[in-house]
């Protein structure tokens, strides 16, 4: 009888998982992540082998683990942006009004609550710009990017400034020295790109940006509030760039009106080298970290090597097309 | 028995074109009702007025058995009336489960997603309603690599997991062979399974003579005629359908009709 009773309740058998699927779905799902892992540590095989006095040492790491997170941190929250088929290009700009505010009130903690709220606030004016009139995003935030470049360089006179006042706490938190050796924002990209995560793989605000990104029409025809999902991630992209400004000031210890200008090829090609699709609807935050790397080393990796600086834009060039066919040929490879 | 929905006397124009005049349309619990008309006749007129879309200019609207002063797309929804258009249905990147539960994704603790959950139903859905026979197909499995009929199924699907009342489909066998055609109807059989009732707009008069109870024939803004279809074999319909076109009227037709 106890036999019987066991047997009913067994729920109905799946049909068997056959290993050619899992293998189909597996690709699908990490093909791309995959590739841009792979890529990533050929690199870094061939400036260890290359190099190996650079880059068998942690102070290049050191390194890296100060200047990465300035583009990355940027680029993660610009893969949200991405993913909702939108694109952001005004946050070099962002970065300096960010900035400026944070010193222009000469207070530390208070100027960075107003740096960041600046940004948002320029982050806003992006997604207004975009979701209430209707400008593309491409033009869009070219028009804030030159704006807001234009208004720094009007109320800074051009002149930049040190950032002594600020040298305690918050200093400490955003540039310290864990351990002596370890930059602090190198752990507050690992924590944004964890809460990104999150927000994009378990939160209905996540789920709502790949849906809109993808088929706009059907998401608000499904009752997604898809005018408020671009909002959103229009804004976050402006709290970044501030909060990236800010930090990269307060590394060089000297504010520069031109903060960030240099910022925007490297931070989109971090987010279209991750393997986020210009097309929306698929990105992920783990190929945007694992590309912040491999973009941060192909400089002080040229250098390393003894290769002439002024052939930096040739393999920055070569570096992004190879990857971005790599990836075309791995989507393809994944749709059959 | 109440109908489900009931709709009299709704006209509509748009800047001085008349789009319906003096429309009613009856959908019975558990009946597909078949829209016949030609392109203009007024069909996804009607049809925006049902979802909330667009609001008649005199008429009235019944919903079991209860007036409703007014109906607007969230108002709509909430009652049960949920519309499936064949090309803006599904998020073709996204995997199976995020298209079921598009916008309505179930959250567990601290509001995050649920994704367990939403695996696990989707599953049951697969197995239990659209008897996906290919091994290759799993609730992660993009919809992108699905065929056309199956991703009218899994919009068919996702309408009635949501306890839909109506469902109302848009020409969902445009454009698809006679496989996923053959599919897509079985999908609307399926419907009618459930208890649930479904409004089937078609220019396939083929199509709609197969699945549905009731034919209604709309032609310049008119209802020109009902009928069922088991009353009427496929080449007296082509007849009279030749004939309302001609004249714009089902009834003079004669032999037949009604």
């Amino acid at each position: 009888m106890s036999v019987q009773s066991t047997e009913v309740s067994r729920p109905l058998p799946l049909p068997p998982r056959s290993r050619e699927r899992d293998f189909a779905t597996l690709f699908r799902r990490y093909g791309l992540q995959s590739a841009t892992s792979l890529m990533a540590i050929a690199l870094w095989i061939v400036l260890m082998v290359g190099a190996s006095q650079t880059w068998l040492h942690f102070d290049i790491y050191s390194a890296l683990m100060s200047t990465v997170p300035l583009t990355g941190i940027v680029a993660l929250t610009l893969t949200l942006v991405v993913v909702a088929r939108e694109i952001d290009l005004s946050f070099g700009s962002v970065m300096a009004v960010g900035t400026w505010v944070f010193m222009s009130v000469h207070q530390p903690e208070l100027g960075l609550v107003a740096g960041l709220a600046a940004g948002l606030g320029a982050g806003l004016l992006n997604g207004i710009i975009v979701v209430r009139f209707g400008v593309p995003s491409l033009v869009a935030t070219i028009g804030t990017w030159f704006f807001w470049g234009g208004i720094v360089v009007y109320g800074t006179g051009g002149n930049g400034g040190g950032t002594d006042f600020a040298s305690g706490f918050v200093t400490h938190l955003l540039t310290g020295r864990i351990g002596g050796y370890v930059p602090a924002e190198f752990p507050w990209m690992l924590g944004i790109a964890i809460v990104l995560w999150f927000v994009l793989n378990r939160s209905r605000f996540g789920a709502h940006v790949y849906l809109v990104g993808d088929n706009d029409q059907s998401a608000r025809m499904m009752g997604v509030r898809t005018d408020r999902v671009r909002m959103t991630a229009f804004a976050l992209v402006g709290v970044a760039a501030a909060f990236a400004g800010i930090a990269s000031t307060l590394e060089a210890n000297y504010f520069w009106p031109t903060v960030g200008s240099g910022a925007m090829l490297p931070t989109v090609a971090t987010v279209f080298l991750g393997g986020t699709s210009i097309f929306g609807g698929r990105g992920t935050v783990f190929g945007t970290v694992v590309a912040a790397f491999v973009i941060g080393a192909i400089e002080p990796g040229i250098v390393s090597l003894n290769l002439t600086g002024l052939l930096t834009q040739v393999i920055y060039g070569a570096v992004i097309i190879g990857a971005l066919v790599l990836q075309a040929f791995v989507l393809r490879r994944s749709e059959r | 028995m109440t109908n489900l929905l009931e709709l009299n006397g709704i006209s509509k124009t748009f800047r001085g074109v008349l789009a319906l005049e003096d429309v009613d349309l009856v959908v019975g619990e558990n009946e597909i009702v078949g829209l016949l008309g030609d392109n203009g006749a007024g069909k996804s007129t009607l049809i925006k007025i049902v979802t909330g879309f667009h609001a008649p200019d005199s008429g009235t609207i019944t919903w079991k058995g209860r007036r409703l002063s007014h109906l607007d797309v969230q108002h709509a929804r909430e009652l049960g009336i949920e519309t499936v258009y064949q090309e803006r249905a599904l998020a073709d990147q996204q995997s199976l489960w995020r298209n079921v539960f598009m916008g309505r994704e179930r959250t567990g603790r601290f509001g995050l997603l649920d994704v367990k959950a939403m695996r696990s139903e989707t599953e049951t859905l697969m197995r239990e309603f659209l008897r996906f026979t290919s091994k290759s197909v799993t609730p992660e499995s993009p919809v992108a690599t699905m065929s056309g009929g199956e991703r009218q199924g899994v919009a068919i699907a996702r309408a009635l997991h949501f306890e839909a009342e109506l469902i109302i489909l848009d020409e969902p066998t445009m454009g698809l062979s006679v496989t996923e055609t053959k599919k897509t109807l079985d999908f609307v059989r399926q419907i009618k399974t459930a208890g649930k009732s479904c409004i089937f707009i078609d220019h396939n008069i083929f199509n709609v003579h197969q699945v549905v109870d009731r034919v209604v024939l709309i032609d310049r803004g008119r209802v020109a005629g009902e009928f069922n279809p088991r009353d009427m074999t496929i080449v007296e319909l082509v007849e009279h359908l030749q004939h309302v076109a001609e004249t714009g009227s089902f009834d003079e037709a004669g032999a037949g009709a009604r």
